[in-house]
């Protein structure tokens, strides 16, 4: 008996029995669907966790400058013997592996455009922030280098401000008020949207360090060049950990750091997302690990009806034994139709879980990543599910005798 | 006359606790080729046992059997099989058809397991269902036929593969009288056309049709005769005959 007549007496089988075929099958079909619903949200959240760490670069420091207390009023950040401008043109000249370390400051400000306003975050930076955290401009320019140099009043403005303030219109030209100062908007960022933890990244302000330090912050400062962070690239992510300390004893020396006091910290923001990254993972593993179970659970019913089948059938068995099958041959028809079963129910599980992840991800937001290895494995698994549970049923009927299995009432 | 099948000194026992049942003692029996043999006896005479030894679904606790010449005493189950497919048609006294399986299909079956092309197996099939008169119920399913209907199919699928001998269980058990008389013309028929029916009954009225009866009782075989054979044509006449004179009185 060829194998395609196999496959297809295996296949009448199952339809005569439609019901219980598909009954059986829907074991195999939720587990299948459930594990590559687990994977597949696994994987778009390690996506996601890898989109992040990519738009921030997985080859970038971010460096703070600790705010330190005095009588238990704190001081702002960048205070005396905090980190400065020139701090970041020794990380940058000093340390071969990086690329560009940009100076920032940090402050609020309130809009006022017309009638509108609104509040964001205020920037002091340099042009080197562009390549520092990968944005680029959609209109306008970067700032001069008069315009750096002389706390130039401009300022180049994040797409959802641009959206609140402008709506359609040109911003570049015009002139907003930040703080009561009047700044003149020469650009608009390239919006990168929302980050894995809901916060647009767009909402912001770039104005040169000099300025906010100078007109809008309103800080006093000790050091005239005193910034809050130093945001620090480097060429190569493989070189993070040296580069990592050739910073500290660098930052260490020109501060004048002793060991029980460091007026900065190094953090890397890949790493720090990494780690909360994880336990989503673990989480989610255990999700996986559930349903696989649930896999297991649909080949045990699988087994169960193939058993019940092998009952059920037993003077079909003697017939067709009477007629010339040999054991070996019921016995392929019989693994033939559990690993049918498996394998239905392993693809319309697949499709399943795609439409599934899909909606999902259409309606509530998650990222939901289906790998076409997982399909093949999860399909190839439910077939070996069919094989393995099959086995012993279909042993079973090849082990009757013709004459017990005719006579069977 | 060539031997389709020959038994020598056939024993089978069975286990029963610690008691040996015997079911077949010493049993020697040649059919030949175009022989119609009824085989009679009480339950528990040993014929049932005897059919399935003919038919090789089971092995003999010692003796010989000669299938076509050929020593099948102790072949494996596979080989066994084979043999089955090749030289064995089974009839049935419940039929044995594939439920929710059509005619055509159920009489395809036997030639599923010697790999005969599609096509060829359904033309042959088809010949087979139309010589048992039910060519124009190829796509009925079991349930749409009557029980004389079911018991043609069944010997449609017998006769399928072309078999040297014809084993029939208790073939008109499960039938009225018409109908079972009908079932006997059909063998009858297919006597004449050279067959080599073997037929295991109780009905001494039914072993009537046969050219030769063996009797079993108690394991061994106390009659062997040869007639000449009741025509199940004339019965049929006659018992209808009988029926109509019965409904006018």
């Amino acid at each position: 008996m060829n194998s395609i007549t196999l496959l297809q007496v295996a296949w009448v089988a199952l339809k005569v029995n439609l019901l219980r075929s598909i009954l059986t099958m829907l074991g195999i079909i939720i587990g299948v669907a459930a594990v590559i619903i687990m994977l597949a949200l696994g994987a778009g959240a390690r996506y996601d966790v890898d989109q992040q760490i990519k738009s921030l670069g997985g080859n970038v420091f971010v460096v703070f400058s600790r705010g330190r207390f005095s009588g238990g009023a704190r001081q702002s950040s960048g205070s005396s013997q905090g980190l400065t401008e020139l701090d970041a043109l020794a990380i940058e000249q000093q340390i071969p592996e990086v690329n560009v370390a940009a100076p920032t400051l940090r402050a609020n400000g309130q809009l006022i455009f017309g009638n509108l306003n609104w509040s964001s975050d205020i920037h002091g930076v340099t042009n080197s922030i562009y390549q520092a955290q990968s944005w680029t401009l959609s209109e306008g320019r970067t700032f001069s280098d008069a315009e750096l140099a002389s706390a130039g009043r401009v300022a180049v403005i994040g797409e959802t401000v641009k959206r609140e303030l402008f709506g359609q219109s040109d911003p570049v030209g015009q002139t907003v008020r930040v703080n009561k100062l009047p700044v003149t908007i020469i650009g608009v960022l390239k919006g990168k949207g929302q980050n894995t933890q809901g916060n647009d990244q767009d909402d912001l302000i770039f104005m040169p360090l000099d300025t906010v330090r100078k007109r809008i912050s309103g800080m006093t400062l000790s050091s005239p060049k005193a910034v809050r962070s130093i945001i620090v690239q480097v060429h190569d992510e493989r070189d993070m950990a040296s580069v990592e300390q050739q910073m500290d004893s660098l930052l260490r020396q020109r501060l004048r750091a002793t060991d029980g006091q460091t007026p900065f910290s190094i953090r890397n923001l890949a790493e720090m997302i990494e780690t909360r990254s994880q336990t989503l993972q673990i989480f989610n593993g255990l999700l996986a690990a559930v349903a696989s179970v649930s896999l297991l659970v649909g080949g045990i019913g699988i087994m169960n009806i193939m058993l019940v089948s092998v009952t059920e059938r037993t003077r079909e068995i003697g017939l067709r034994m009477a007629v010339g099958a040999e054991p070996k041959v019921i016995m392929k028809q019989f693994l033939i139709e559990a690993v049918l079963l498996c394998g239905i129910g392993g693809i319309i599980g697949v499709t399943l879980a795609v439409i599934t992840s899909l909606s999902m991800q259409y309606f509530t937001g998650f990222t939901a990543i289906i790998d076409p290895y997982v399909v093949l494995m999860s399909v190839g698994f439910s077939c070996l599910i069919g094989i393995f549970f099959g086995y012993y049923p279909a042993t079973k009927a090849a082990k009757l005798q013709p004459i017990d299995a005719l006579r069977y009432e | 006359m060539a031997a389709v099948i020959q038994t020598k000194a056939l024993e089978k026992h069975y286990q029963m606790g610690s008691e040996t049942l015997r079911a077949l003692k010493g049993i020697d029996v040649q059919i030949n080729t175009g022989e119609f043999v009824a085989v009679m006896g009480p339950s528990g005479s040993g014929k049932s046992t005897f059919m399935n030894m003919l038919g090789c679904l089971d092995i003999p606790t010692c003796g010989q059997i000669l299938l076509q010449g050929e020593d099948v005493t102790h072949l494996p189950a596979a080989t066994l099989a084979q043999m089955r497919n090749k030289y064995i048609g089974f009839i049935f006294q419940q039929f044995n058809l594939l439920p929710r399986t059509s005619a055509l299909d159920n009489v395809v079956l036997p030639m599923l397991y010697n790999n005969t092309p599609r096509q060829q197996a359904l033309t042959q099939a088809r010949e087979c269902l139309e010589l048992v008169g039910l060519g124009s119920r190829t796509t009925h399913q079991p349930s749409q036929l009557s029980g004389g209907q079911q018991q043609r199919v069944a010997i449609a699928r017998a006769l399928v593969n072309q078999p040297a001998l014809l084993l029939a269980d208790e073939p008109t058990g499960a039938l009225d009288t018409e109908t079972g008389l009908e079932i006997m013309q059909l063998f009858q028929q297919l006597h004449r056309q050279g067959k080599t029916l073997v037929l295991v009954t109780h009905e001494p009225d039914i072993a009537e049709f046969a050219s030769r009866q063996l009797v079993f009782r108690d394991g061994k075989l106390v009659s062997d005769k040869r007639s000449t054979p009741a025509c199940a044509q004339t019965a049929l006449a006659h018992f209808r005959q009988q029926r109509l004179a019965e409904a006018l009185e």
